[in-house]
C-alpha cells in the first residue's frame, strides 16, 4: 500500500484525480488482458507491457496541450489509450485486425492516430529520437504553440542519434521534449551496467540542455514535470530532457525469466504503485465510497471485455491489402513474379 | 552422429575458435549476462570471462565501429546483432569501415571481423523486424556474405568465417536457433564459396539458401512423389557466388528455379538468373524462374504473411510450371 499522505494540501482537484485513476485503471486492466491473451496466443507477435509505469501515459495525458505530438518506442499499448482511444482499436491492432489502430499492419510496436497525433510506436530502439525532433521542427516551422513529447526507454539513450538531436535541437531550438521512461533496464541491461553516468537527466548537459530527474511512480510529479518542460518548450525556449524514474513490474517481453532483478526490487516499486497511490488519496478525500470503485472497476472491466470481443470479431486485413498503404498511390508497378 | 541445434553449433564454434585462438572475442547486446538473446552465446561468459564476452548497450553504430577498430589493430571480433535489421545502424562500419579498408590502405589494414546474428522474418514481427539482408550486403565488394541453412554448416562456416582475414557477414535466422541436425564432435570447417548440392537430381535445379532451405527440401521430397527429381543447391555463401556448381547443375537439367526469401528486386535470385543466361544460355529448356518475398514491406498478419513469402505448394507449381507440366 502506498503511504499515507492525509491531511496533505492537493496541487489538483477531484476531476483531475478521477480522470488519472480512470485512466491508470484502463491501462492496468487492458495491460493484464493483453497479457492473458498472449499466453493463451490468442494474437502473435512482441508484446511489451507497460504494466508500472502508467503514471508517465496519465501524467503526460494531463499536461500536454491540445494538438501537442506524441512519439514513441514500441512499449506503447498505453500512450494512445492515455490520449482517448478506445482500447477496442488497439486491442485489435494487437490482434492484426483490419479494425486496429493501425489496421492491422503494424501490430503491437507501432500504434498510430493521426487523429489524436500518436505518432507512432517504432520498433527500431532509438528511431523516434530524431524524428520527435523533426515533428517539432514542423510545428516551430509553421509557427505553432504545439510541442512534441519524445518519449525512449533508458536502453534507447545509448544510441547515439540521441546525441546528434540533441545538439539540432538546441541549435535550433526546436519545440521537443525527451522523455526518458526510464524503468532501469534494457531487456536485462541495467543502466548502470551501460554507464558511469546512471543520472540520465544530465545526458544533455554538453549541448546546455536543461534537464531533470523526475518521480515516475507520482503522476503528480510526472504531470508538473511534463508540464513544465513542455511550458518551456512551448514558450521558444528549445527543448528539456526529463529522466521519468520508473518501473516494468512484468518482463521485457513475455519471454523473459528476469534473473537480472530480484523479487524485493521489485517489491520496492510494487509498493510505490501509481494506481495504489492514485487511489489512496482519492479515497482519503472521500471523493469516491467503496460502490462507487467498485462500479468503475466494473466498468472498466465491461470496456475491456468489449475490447476483446471487438477485436475477435474483427476480420482480418483482406488479401488485397498487402499491397496497399505502401506507396501514397494506388497504381505502383510492383513486381509481380 | 549426434544431433545439436543451430544456436549450440554457432556456440560450438565460437568456443572452439576462442580457445585456440586469443585474439577472438565476442561482443554484442545481452550476449553476456543475459546468455544471448536467443541463448546463443549461453555459457561463454562463465568460461570466457567479461574481457572476451562483452555486453554492450545498445549502439548498434557504435560498437560495430569499435570491432573494426580493434579488427584493424589485431583481433578478431565476432560482433553480434540481436538482429539484422538493428545492423543497419551499424551499416556505416560494415560498408564504409571495414569493407574498403583493406583497399583503400592500399593492403595494409585488413579487418578479420565476423559480424553475425538473426535475419529474415521470424513470424508477426512487422516490417522493420523482418528483413533478409543477403543482397544488401552481397552487393558491397569487400565483404563476405555466409547464410547456412542447418547446424552442420552452421558450425563448419562460422569457424571458417572466425578464421577468415577479412570482414564477413554471416546472416542467421531466430527461426533456425531450435533447428536440430547432425553435427559430428571434434573440429572441421567448411570453405567460404563452395556451394553445396542438397540433393541429387536430374529434371531441374533449384538454388536457395538460407532458412527457405527448409521450404525448397520438402517441395523437392514433394515433387519426388510424382517422380520429379530435382537437384537442390544450397549457395550457402551468397558471396564470393560459386557459379561454377549452378552453371555445372543447370547443363544437366536444363531447367532452374531460384527460391529467395528476400525480396525481388536486385536480388540475389536475379545474380543467380543472370548469371545462368550468361554462362548456360543455350542448355536452358526454360526459363528461369523465382519464387521470393513479394515486393512489399513484410506485412503483420497471418494471412498476409502466407502470401508473403514462398511457401512448399508454391515452389512446387513453380517447378511444374518450368516443366511445362501446369
Ligand atoms: C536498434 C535496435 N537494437 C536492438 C533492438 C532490440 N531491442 C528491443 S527492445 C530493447 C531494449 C530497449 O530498452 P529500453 O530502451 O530501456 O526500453 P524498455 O524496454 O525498457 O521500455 C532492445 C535491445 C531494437 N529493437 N532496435
Ligand atoms: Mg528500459
Amino acid at each position: 500500500m502506498a503511504q499515507k499522505t492525509a491531511s496533505k494540501k492537493l496541487d489538483f482537484s477531484k476531476e483531475v484525480y478521477l480522470k488519472w485513476y480512470k485512466d491508470i485503471l484502463l491501462m492496468r486492466r487492458f495491460e493484464e488482458t493483453c497479457g492473458n491473451l498472449y499466453l493463451q496466443q490468442k494474437f502473435g507477435g512482441f508484446c511489451h507491457l507497460y504494466i508500472g509505469q502508467e503514471a508517465i501515459a496519465a501524467g503526460f495525458a494531463s499536461a500536454m496541450h491540445k494538438g501537442d505530438k506524441i512519439i514513441t518506442a514500441y512499449r506503447d499499448h498505453a500512450h494512445p489509450l492515455a490520449l482517448g482511444m478506445h482500447p477496442k482499436y488497439v486491442m485489435a491492432e494487437l490482434y492484426g485486425k483490419s479494425t486496429g489502430c493501425s489496421k492491422g499492419k503494424g501490430g503491437s510496436m507501432h500504434m498510430f492516430s493521426k487523429e489524436l497525433n500518436m505518432m507512432g510506436g517504432h520498433g527500431i530502439v532509438g528511431a523516434q529520437i530524431p524524428m520527435g525532433a523533426g515533428i517539432a521542427f514542423a510545428e516551430k516551422y509553421n509557427g505553432t504553440k504545439n510541442v512534441c513529447l519524445t518519449f525512449m526507454g533508458d536502453g534507447a539513450v545509448r544510441q547515439g542519434a540521441l546525441h546528434e538531436t540533441f545538439n539540432m535541437a538546441m541549435l535550433w531550438k526546436l519545440p521537443v521534449v525527451f522523455i526518458v521512461e526510464n524503468n532501469n533496464y534494457a531487456m536485462g541491461t541495467s543502466v548502470a551496467r551501460t554507464t558511469n553516468v546512471t543520472d540520465l537527466s544530465k545526458l544533455g548537459l554538453s549541448y546546455d540542455m536543461p534537464g531533470e530527474s523526475v518521480d515516475g511512480m507520482s503522476v503528480e510529479a510526472v504531470h508538473n514535470a511534463i508540464k513544465k518542460a513542455a511550458d518551456h518548450a512551448r514558450e521558444g525556449n528549445g527543448p528539456y530532457l526529463l529522466d521519468i524514474r520508473t518501473y516494468r513490474y512484468k518482463g521485457h517481453s513475455m519471454s523473459d525469466p528476469q534473473k537480472y532483478r530480484s523479487k524485493d526490487e521489485v517489491k520496492e516499486y510494487k509498493d510505490k504503485d501509481p494506481l495504489s497511490q492514485v487511489l489512496n488519496t482519492i479515497l482519503e478525500q472521500g471523493w469516491l465510497k467503496d460502490a462507487d470503485v467498485q462500479k468503475i472497476e466494473a466498468d472498466i472491466k465491461d470496456m475491456v471485455e468489449e475490447s476483446v470481443k471487438f477485436a475477435e470479431d474483427s476480420p482480418m486485413p483482406d488479401e488485397s491489402e498487402l499491397y496497399t498503404d505502401i506507396y501514397s498511390h494506388d497504381d505502383y508497378p510492383y513486381i509481380m513474379d | 552422429m549426434r544431433t545439436i541445434q543451430f544456436r549450440e553449433a554457432l556456440r560450438e564454434a565460437m568456443n572452439e575458435e576462442m580457445r585456440r585462438d586469443k585474439s577472438v572475442f565476442l561482443m554484442g547486446e545481452e550476449v553476456a549476462e543475459y546468455n544471448g538473446a536467443y541463448k546463443v552465446s549461453q555459457g561463454m561468459l562463465d568460461e570466457f570471462g567479461p574481457e572476451r564476452v562483452i555486453d554492450t548497450p545498445i549502439a548498434e553504430l557504435g560498437f560495430a565501429g569499435i570491432g573494426v577498430g580493434a579488427a584493424m589493430n589485431g583481433l578478431r571480433p565476432i560482433v553480434e546483432f540481436m538482429t539484422w535489421n538493428f545492423a543497419i545502424l551499424a551499416a556505416d562500419q560494415i560498408i564504409n569501415s571495414a569493407a574498403k579498408m583493406l583497399q583503400m590502405s592500399g593492403g595494409q589494414f585488413n579487418v578479420p571481423i565476423v559480424f553475425r546474428g538473426g535475419n529474415g522474418q521470424a513470424g508477426q514481427l512487422a516490417a522493420t523486424h523482418s528483413q533478409s539482408f543477403e543482397a544488401f550486403y552481397a552487393h558491397v565488394p569487400g565483404l563476405k556474405v555466409l547464410t547456412p541453412s542447418n547446424p552442420y554448416d552452421a558450425k563448419g562456416l562460422l569457424k571458417s568465417a572466425i578464421r577468415d582475414n577479412d570482414p564477413v557477414v554471416f546472416l542467421e535466422s531466430e527461426k533456425m536457433y531450435g533447428d536440430k541436425g547432425e553435427v559430428p564432435e571434434g573440429e572441421y570447417l567448411i570453405p567460404i564459396g563452395k556451394a553445396n548440392i542438397a540433393r541429387k537430381g536430374d529434371a531441374i535445379t533449384i538454388v536457395s539458401f538460407g532458412k527457405i532451405m527448409k521450404v525448397v527440401l520438402e517441395a523437392a521430397d514433394e515433387l519426388a512423389k510424382d517422380g520429379i527429381q530435382c537437384e537442390v543447391i544450397d549457395l550457402r555463401t551468397i558471396r564470393p557466388f560459386d557459379v561454377e556448381t549452378v552453371i555445372e547443375s543447370v547443363k544437366k537439367t536444363n531447367r532452374c528455379v531460384v527460391v529467395d526469401e528476400s525480396w525481388p528486386y536486385a536480388s540475389v535470385s536475379s545474380e543467380v538468373a543472370y548469371r545462368i543466361q550468361r554462362d548456360a544460355f543455350d542448355y536452358l529448356d526454360a526459363p528461369v524462374l523465382r519464387a521470393t518475398q513479394t515486393d512489399t514491406p513484410f506485412p503483420f498478419t497471418p494471412n498476409l504473411i502466407e502470401i508473403a513469402i514462398p511457401t512448399v505448394g508454391g515452389v512446387v507449381r513453380l517447378v511444374k510450371e518450368s516443366l511445362y507440366l501446369v
